[in-house]
């Protein structure tokens, strides 16, 4: 039985000395250790041995066991560094190949984009944002804001009717939001309307649907020099920190007084000419770029929300409305106002 | 409005050049669109020219050789015109010189004669639009003066665009004392100062009578007669500066009443008195359906509000608009009645929208003129009648007015000019600026006693008004400070559901949706295309009264058409895969009440609410796919799942539970579209589009959500989580794996876990879906990962197996069974 037992050692050893593989030690293993293994046979059938027998016999099965136990271990560490640099050599792939894509991000529309930054700007001047309706009443569009029926200043804006209801109409501004603004809250006011406008015009400068933004800032003792340097932080927010603003004397039922602004024209420096002599065609040589109407809110508009707190002898202030898609046009160099609605992606993912 | 610079100079003359003066005017407040030039732009080459023979082309018949004295010596000149005569003194152009249209004249050889230059018309000068021959000038210059001298060359004409609140800038007057006001140069007296000698017979009265039935409607109608006419062309100096001022002209008298019409503003209007019957005018209101032709050949039908000038035999004219053919000035006439009126200008503007027609005098009348300018209207054109018409004045003037109102006084007090401005401007500058306008203006203390002149008696009406006088006169570019308000108290910032929002949209986009902006409108059509029938109430658009087209003549009640037409117009370029979404309103018949402001919802700040309902929505579609396409796969086409993951990943970004549960949509795939909620509230529908609507758009296949952003937004958690302590102690996580009936949805199989899980369980998320001969006949399995977790303590085995028992309870309600 001892001799068996040498004999199965030996021939063990060398079988698991000379294994390849992992799977081969596994069968060796499996084929000297395992259940059916005959050195565990013989472990088993010890109790079954003359009593004299059973310590030699138990003594030398169990060395052996052991030895062969620390030679797969020891073979196993071997084998698996070896395999697993042979692993790494038949990993390799081809690291010229195209990544994995992932999902890309989709693409701001122009006119949100451009909208969020005029809130923006106004949000760190100190104002609100507030929204109204679309659909709204002749009242709030026209009446309230110093626009009587029959008025001339109304033919300003072609405007779209409601079938059915004489006084609906889609706002031809954001201005409606004015007197609604005070309606809801005594002075002082501080905000800004972004939100569509409708005027029944469709031509390559005019679209029937476009965005404004409306300002409105009414408290005590606010002026028109308030007004040009609130304009001028906005404009040098969206245009640039040299911009310079003008200020023209025009006419909006209203306000009083009435401005058009004007902003130096950021691709000239506000010359007209170019670096190469040739005029600037942003601002067709004027040096600067009409941008936005403004003035001081007309004391008949307050007159329409006395009852809320607006006293004109006590309380005053300014609005103003600007046009989101000009803003965007000249931030951007959109050279058509069509362009936005069309919603063509390849337009769409040329802005982040 | 066109202001010839020469007719603006008679009156005030600057001494600015006109680039320099129209920078000036646009800076005060009159808007130069731009500086037109009438004629050559340069007067060389152009002289008058005497014409000493004329003989008929050797081989030519229509063509003259003509000897014409031009100054430096006679030459030969060819001449096309018929009118062309020995003895005339004309306009020549000579070679070397450039013509308006930019052509060069040189020496030339018309059908084998040599001609030298060319005798010019009117039209060839540009001073007129057209003409029958050359242009003979009233002898006296000698030949070789230059042209420029003798006709207004090279005009530049100021093209101004009038704010409907200056009325007096409608006229050059105006225009002039605008300029004066704002350079300080000298202002000439009153054109209107001197009034024209009345040498006719008898009086006004005999020969014309006016009635006027709607004094509210006429405030004022003035009538002169004038006998002994003699219809003619104008002199050239008056059709240049018409033709210069854009108005063409007809015949002597005609182009005086334009003359004075674009000199004062005042529109007039000029009667063959022998063409009224008993010369008798009558002002009254149409008959509904009335009738008559008008000057322009149209014959045009009236309502009742439309006011009329009448004869005894009818309509004459259309008050403040258009004179009738009937009473029209002719070359017969030689009596002529002059009519200078004034009209309500809210009337005038509705009855020129109501007919479509809209005249240099309704551009004015409409904008409402004040009655004082009848008189000055009608002295400058007696003047010129008699001057150039050969006219008798017959003393009188038939004047039917109404009251006349008031001169209007204004106290400007100092401390408003400068509370408002925010910049001082001293009294006197003030008053200087005022006076210059033609205010009158004595100090009182600090503030100004005011007067406001006649013509701005409708725009001037307030202290708010004068302040932008002697503000934009003073000059804002030059001296307005530049200032910020104080905000006191208030603090600017965007609401919580305006950031959300735009959270909202960012997440949209960074899961790969690029933002569009649709239409509002739509076609009324759309929902048909939609399959909505026509009881639902989307199909019941708010419908516009006057739309551009039949395309864009309703509001849209969903944004689902517009991402429609969007990813086909898209589709159609060769776009591969979309995916787009929208954050916009749409627009409902249903009111909603006031409750509140949550503009999202349609719920807007004022005292009156919304005329319609205009819930704020967010919508996504997508064609093609979803997931990029490369060499490992990927490129799968984007399916219900597809886009129901990308709204459940918007929704954990805002920290909102959506559930889906199926429902139809007409416009979608009815095995595969959802409703969504949130809580209790419906907030809007998710699935693969119907196959027809995709056919309709030319669309292979699309898949969409629309969701109202109210309720998801107040729903949103995002920014005001608790904090939750998970670390102390340790969650357990289970794998479950239920076999269902094949019609129970997983819904309800994460419901039953979910209430038998109780407050213990804190997730169960479904990770596989089985199904296979081995479970069955119309079975299911799926397996779910469950996580327990108890706040103050660790879970137990006991515990949890408990919670297994419970779990396993409630999905036998729902015939469920776990696999171990
Ligand atoms: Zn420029």
């Amino acid at each position: 039985m001892l001799e068996r037992i040498e004999e199965i050692r030996g021939e063990a050893s060398a079988a698991i000395a000379a294994a390849g593989s992992s799977a081969e030690l596994e069968e060796l293993r499996v084929r000297y250790l395992g259940r059916k293994a005959e050195l565990t046979g013989v472990l088993r059938g010890i109790a079954e041995l003359p009593p004299e027998e059973r310590g030699e016999v138990g003594g030398a099965a169990n060395r052996a066991r052991k030895e062969l136990e620390a030679l797969l271990e020891q073979s196993a560490e071997r084998l698996s560094a070896s395999e697993l640099e042979q692993q790494l050599v038949s990993d390799r792939i081809d690291v010229t190949l195209p990544g994995a894509p992932p999902r890309p991000v989709g693409h701001p529309h122009l006119i949100a984009r451009t909208t969020r930054l005029i809130e923006d700007t106004m949000v760190g001047l100190g104002y609100h944002v507030a929204e109204g309706p679309e659909i709204e009443h002749d009242y709030y569009n026209f009446t309230a804001l110093n626009h009587p029926p029959g008025h001339p200043a109304r033919m300003l804006q072609d405007t779209f009717y409601v079938q059915s209801h004489p006084d609906v109409l889609l706002r031809t501004h954001t201005s409606p939001m004015q007197v609604r603004s005070m309606e809801a809250k005594p002075p002082p006011i501080f905000v800004v309307v972004p939100g569509k406008v409708y005027r029944r015009d469709s031509d390559a400068t005019h679209s029937p649907m476009f965005h404004q933004v409306e300002g409105l800032a009414i408290g005590e003792g606010l002026t028109l020099a308030d007004l040009q340097g609130t304009l001028l932080a906005m404009c040098r927010a969206l245009f640039g920190a040299e911009r310079e603003l003008r200020l023209r004397p025009h006419f909006f039922p209203f306000t009083e007084p009435s401005v058009e602004v004007d902003v130096s024209c950021f691709q000239c420096g506000g010359s007209g000419e170019l670096a190469g002599g040739e005029r600037c065609n942003l601002c067709k040589g004027q040096g600067w770029i009409e941008i936005l109407g403004a003035g001081m809110v007309d004391p008949n508009v307050l007159g329409f929300v006395e009852g809320h707190g607006y006293d004109a002898e006590r309380v005053q202030g300014f609005a103003f409305g600007i046009g989101v898609e000009r803003v965007a046009m000249l931030r951007h160099g959109v050279p058509d106002l069509r362009r936005f609605f069309d919603n063509d992606v390849r337009m769409l993912e040329q802005f982040g | 409005m066109r202001a010839p610079l020469s007719w603006l100079r008679e009156y005030c003359d600057p001494g600015m050049d006109p680039a320099a003066l129209a920078d000036r005017l646009v800076m005060t407040g009159t808007e130069v669109e731009r500086i037109d030039t009438v004629g050559p732009k340069s007067g060389d080459g152009f002289v008058v020219g005497k014409v000493l023979a004329r003989e008929q082309h050797p081989d030519a018949d229509r063509l003259s050789v003509c000897r014409v004295d031009t100054g430096e010596g006679e030459r030969t000149i060819v001449c096309g015109a018929p009118n062309v005569d020995a003895g005339q003194t004309v306009a020549v152009v000579l070679p070397g010189a450039t013509m308006p249209g930019g052509m060069k004249i040189r020496k030339a050889k018309l059908r084998g004669v040599a001609s030298e230059g060319m005798i010019l018309s009117a039209a060839e000068l540009e001073i007129a639009e057209e003409a029958d021959g050359i242009m003979v000038l009233d002898d006296g210059p000698p030949p070789g003066t230059p042209l420029s001298e003798v006709l207004p060359l090279g005009e530049p004409v100021l093209e101004i665009e009038v704010t409907p609140n200056r009325t007096d800038c409608f006229g050059v007057h105006g225009v002039a004392r605008e300029v004066h006001a704002i350079t300080g140069a000298p202002l000439a007296p009153d054109p209107w100062a001197e009034d024209a000698s009345a040498e006719g017979e008898g009086e006004a009265s005999d020969y014309a009578s006016v009635r006027v039935d709607v004094p509210e409607l006429c405030p004022r109608f003035t009538a002169r007669v004038f006998t002994d006419i003699a219809v003619a062309p104008s002199p050239a100096w008056l059709q240049a500066r018409l033709t210069a001022a854009g108005q063409r002209p007809i015949n002597n008298v005609v182009d005086i009443t334009n003359y004075v019409m674009l000199l004062t503003a005042q529109p007039l209007h000029a009667f063959d008195l022998d063409k009224v019957p008993g010369g008798e005018l009558i002002v009254r209101t149409a008959e509904d359906g009335e009738k008559m032709t008008t000057l322009d050949d149209v014959e045009r039908s009236f309502d009742a509000e439309t006011v009329l000038v009448c004869d005894r035999e009818g309509p004459s004219g259309i008050a403040g608009i258009m004179g009738g053919q009937r009473s029209e000035v002719s070359d017969a006439t030689t009596r002529v009645l002059l009519e200078v009126a004034c009209w309500n200008g809210t009337n005038i503007l509705r009855t020129s929208r109501m007919l479509g027609l809209r005249s240099e005098a309704s551009s004015r009348f409409e904008k409402q003129l004040h009655p004082d300018l009848c008189l000055r209207a009608q002295r400058i054109a007696s003047r010129l009648l008699i001057e150039l018409c050969g006219a008798k004045m017959v003393p009188g003037t038939i004047d039917e007015a109404a009251e006349i109102p008031e001169p209007r006084r204004l106290r400007l007090r100092a401390s408003r000019v400068e509370g408002l401005l925010g910049m001082t401007i001293s009294q006197d500058e003030q008053k200087v600026y005022l006076e210059r306008l033609g205010f009158e203006a004595s100090a009182d203390g600090d503030d100004l006693e005011v007067v406001v002149p006649p013509d701005r008696h409708y725009d001037v009406t307030r202290e708010v008004d004068l302040i932008e006088e002697v503000a934009r006169v003073h000059g804002i570019d030059e001296h307005l400070p530049t200032t910020l308000p104080a905000t006191g108290t208030e603090v600017g910032g965007l609401s919580r559901a305006q950031r959300l929002r735009r959270r909202a949209e960012d997440g949209l986009r960074d899961l790969g949706f690029d933002q569009v902006v649709g239409w509002s409108f739509t076609d009324p059509g759309e929902a048909g295309r939609l399959r909505i029938p026509d009881d639902d109430p989307r199909a019941t658009p708010v419908l516009l009264a006057n739309p551009l087209s039949e395309e864009q003549s309703a509001m849209r009640t969903t944004l689902l058409g517009s991402l429609l037409d969007v990813a086909a117009r898209n589709n159609a370029r060769g776009a591969g895969n979309l995916a787009l979404f929208e954050s916009a309103r749409v627009y409902l018949q249903d009111a909603t009440p006031a409750d509140g402001v949550d503009p999202l919802a349609g719920h807007f700040a004022g005292d009156q609410p919304a005329p319609f309902s205009e819930p704020h929505r967010f919508a996504a579609l997508a064609t093609g796919s979803l997931s990029e396409r490369s060499w490992r796969g990927g490129g799968e086409a984007a399916d219900f799942f597809a886009l129901k993951g990308a709204l459940e990943a918007l929704a954990r970004q805002l920290g909102v539970a959506l559930s889906f549960a199926a429902a139809e949509q007409p416009f979608l795939h009815p095995g595969r579209s959802a409703a969504i909620s949130i809580g209790d509230t419906a907030a809007g529908w998710l699935g693969e589009v119907h196959p027809l609507v995709c056919r309709t758009w030319d669309l292979d296949a699309a898949v969409a959500f629309e969701i109202d952003a109210a309720p998801l937004l107040a729903a949103a958690t995002v920014g005001e989580e608790r904090y939750e302590d998970v670390t102390t102690f340790p969650a357990v996580y289970q794998d479950l794996a239920v076999v269902v009936p094949a019609d129970v949805p997983a819904e309800a199989v994460s419901e039953a876990i979910r209430a038998g899980g109780g407050e213990l369980l804190q997730g169960a998320e479904v990770f596989d879906l089985f199904e296979g001969e081995q479970l069955g006949e119309n079975r299911k399995s799926l397996a779910l990962n469950l996580e327990f977790r108890a706040p103050d303590r660790t879970l137990t085995d006991e515990e949890v197996a408990g919670l297994r028992e419970a779990i396993k309870a409630k999905l036998d309600e729902i015939g469920g069974t776990l696999r171990e």
